[in-house]
């Protein structure tokens, strides 16, 4: 339970279902937090609507694993010049993997959150589907659970709308009912942002933009902090549009180049995992949270799709489905 | 059935406290601080339990001030001793957070080790001291692990090294097992607080002996002789004394026949468990702390089987978000990190029963075997 109106309508559907629940919220990060689910207020919510439900809260310091498996890989991978997704790593390191274990350890069966997504079991097979909200669907940040992990896995609210939950959540007379959604990646704050995580871990270094040809067109502040396919922040002045094509922190340079040199048709997986059995062929593939699937074929390593799009920034995941299916993904080299 | 073990952190209050006190939120709701009829009947009751506290912590009345708990009585000790006579403060680096972020709010602190057995390293203590240190604090007995200071000792390192020095103890923990009276005798000033022994919470007291000046850290109508101002908490400091009273007058017995069911717990928990290991020298301890560590296992985990299972115990401090904190007395006694991880902090009070202790043997050696033993 994050303190948001997700997880808190996620318990009580799984107590209207006759579940034995117990609510947890994973403390993950002591450092600066502005209402992020880390918080003493967040916390405090969670704990409130427990109350509201009649159910035990207890909170679990996972601080360790999180720093290790997910801020410093991603300001490892800001460092190398890609574009990372902490949510998904820790979707894979801590909820699914760190609290699943510990609550099989106290007996408990399943570990529900309040993602928007659904679980269905066929034939003995665990099938993992967009959640029943087109709009809210959160199938992408999941793709990494596997067969073992959502025969645990319960998303209760991923069977309903947001407007619904919402609705859910006012009936209920919960505190987060009316609360907004978190949005941001919430070891960053909204002050400092970015930028200061990363200078204080990284460093940050300016760095050279160059057109193809190698002549210098501008010039960035901090390497560490352009993604590929961006377009503002380059120092570049007017003209024709232009988008970075690449970044390379450890010589300091950002290649960029028209819209036409910015699209591709293929793009590399790497660390690839799969709900159930490994998926080749016909796919569509989701490069972003809430981007569009795309048509694509997947040969086991590289992903070609139908059109040629907007490169994908390496370090994103790619998710590839088969209608509402997820099959699995990997991370964009 | 619940089993209690969490006295350290709080205790039930002693039926003697609760009756003394009721008056005072009815019939006697008066101003301590007036001069008509209805403060008067207040006034003569905190007199009264002035008399009764002093009593209890070998002090004068005049030397007694009542604060707002334990955390509020450290605070006055360090902020407001520094404030009177600015200067560098020592601590230990086993303190109670009360006493170890008062002293680092300042611009000198001086953090002293501890050894391995959770005591005072005297070398390391004479080697901060020198005539500019204002306040030293040393904890009578320590809140997580149960290690008794060597005060007297302490008390004639820093006399000779910092001659100007007050000497402060946090008697919090140490009032329930101890003669504070005679324990607590070396130090200038002497924390305690209610709630730890049978008492309401939100009110404890500073003993500030004779001759000793602290500068309020609260200002306002000048109550308790100017050290410490607002509204006379009557009803909490009628209870604190009557608690006090009934602590003192069968604390002989209750340390025998505690210390008894500690020792079989700790005895009985060691033998059971494997890899499990005490922390501290037992002799070295109040009677109502069992501090175990079980490799192979979480705190966070333990605590929420034992929960299910009637058990009330505690892992060390608890932070405002109710999650286990890494434990600052263990890391400063050199506890490896994967011991650490695996505490358990089992305290007893004057309210256990032998019939607690057969549950709690009951129950914890299996809860540990069931997480050790999962995937």
């Amino acid at each position: 339970m994050s303190g948001g109106v997700d997880s808190s309508v996620a318990a009580a559907l799984l107590l209207e279902a006759g579940h034995d629940v117990v609510g947890v919220t994973m403390r993950l990060w002591e450092g600066d937090v502005e209402g992020t689910c880390c918080s003493v207020a967040e916390i405090d919510d969670a704990r409130r609507v427990a109350q509201q439900l009649g159910i035990d809260h207890w909170v679990f310091r996972f601080t360790d694993d999180f720093e290790e498996r997910v801020v410093q890989p991603y300001a490892a991978a800001h460092a190398a010049g890609l574009t990372p997704n902490p949510c998904i790593e820790c979707n894979r390191h801590l909820k699914f993997d760190r609290l699943l274990r510990r609550a099989t350890q106290l007996g408990f069966d399943a570990v529900a959150t309040g993602h928007h997504a659904r679980v269905r079991s066929e034939n003995g097979r665990m099938q993992l589907l967009r959640g029943a909200d087109p709009a809210k669907d959160q199938s992408y940040v999941l793709y990494i659970l596997g067969q073992e992990q959502l025969a645990r896995c319960l998303f209760p609210v991923g069977e309903i709308t947001k407007a619904d939950v919402r609705a859910r959540a006012a009936e209920l007379g919960l505190r987060t009912a009316a609360k907004p959604d978190s949005v941001e990646v919430c070891f960053v704050t909204a002050s400092g942002g970015r930028e200061d995580l990363l200078r204080a871990r990284v460093g940050l270094r300016p760095g050279r933009v160059v057109d193809a040809t190698g002549n210098v067109v501008g010039r960035v502040d901090a390497t560490e902090l352009v993604t590929v396919g961006q377009r503002r922040g380059l120092g570049l002045g007017g003209g024709e549009r232009r988008y970075a094509l690449s970044v390379d922190p450890a010589a300091g340079t950002v290649v960029v180049g028209g819209l036409a040199d910015l699209l591709s048709d293929t793009v590399g997986l790497t660390g690839l995992t799969w709900v159930d059995a490994a998926a080749r062929g016909a796919v569509l593939a989701q490069c972003s949270a809430h981007g569009p699937a795309f048509e694509a074929e997947f040969d086991g390593g590289l992903l070609r799709f139908a059109e040629a799009h907007r490169r994908v920034a390496p370090g994103q995941s790619v998710v590839l489905y088969r209608g509402d299916e997820v099959l699995g993904g990997g991370i964009a080299a | 059935m619940t089993v209690y073990l969490d006295h350290a952190a709080t205790t039930p209050m002693r039926p003697e406290a609760v009756e003394a006190m009721l008056p005072y939120f009815s019939e006697r709701f008066g101003n301590a601080s007036g001069s008509h009829a209805v403060a008067r009947e207040a006034r003569k009751a905190l007199d009264e339990a002035r008399d009764i506290v002093a009593d209890c912590l070998g002090a004068s009345p005049g030397e007694i001030v009542f604060t707002g708990g334990g955390t509020e009585a450290d605070n006055l000790a360090i902020a407001g001793r520094h404030a009177a006579r600015p200067g560098a403060a020592v601590c230990t680096a086993v303190e109670h957070h009360a006493v170890l972020h008062a002293c680092e709010a300042l611009p000198d602190a001086r953090i002293v080790p501890v050894r391995s057995d959770g005591v005072v390293d005297m070398d390391a203590l004479a080697g901060v001291l020198d005539p500019s240190v204002s306040v030293v604090s040393v904890m009578l007995a320590n809140n997580e692990v149960g290690t008794i200071q060597p005060l007297a000792e302490i008390a004639e390192v820093v006399r000779a090294a910092a001659p100007d020095a007050v000497l402060h103890t946090d008697a919090v923990q140490a009032f329930s097992w101890l003669d504070v009276v005679h324990a607590a005798s070396p130090a200038d000033l002497v924390a305690v607080s209610a709630h730890k022994f049978g008492g309401p919470k939100g009110v404890g007291a500073l003993v500030v002996r004779n001759g000793i000046t602290v500068e309020p850290i609260i200002r306002g109508g000048g109550q308790e002789r100017d050290r410490r101002s607002g509204t006379y908490n009557v009803a909490g400091i009628v209870g604190m004394a009557a608690a006090m009273q009934a602590t003192v007058a069968q604390r002989a017995t209750t340390v025998e026949r505690v210390a008894g069911l500690r020792d079989r717990l700790a005895d009985g928990l060691l033998a059971a468990v494997p890899r499990s290991s005490e922390t501290g020298r037992r002799v070295d301890k109040i009677a109502g702390n069992c501090h175990l560590c079980f490799e192979g296992v979480e705190s966070e985990a333990l605590l929420m089987l034992l929960d299910g299972a009637g058990v009330c115990a505690a892992a060390g401090s608890a932070c405002q978000a109710g999650s286990v904190e890494p434990s600052h007395v263990l890391t400063a006694m050199g506890v490896p990190a994967g011991r650490a991880i695996g505490a358990l902090r089992l305290s007893l009070g004057s309210t256990t029963t032998p019939a607690d202790v057969d549950l709690a043997l009951e129950v914890i050696p299996p809860a540990v075997e069931r997480l050790r033993s999962a995937p």
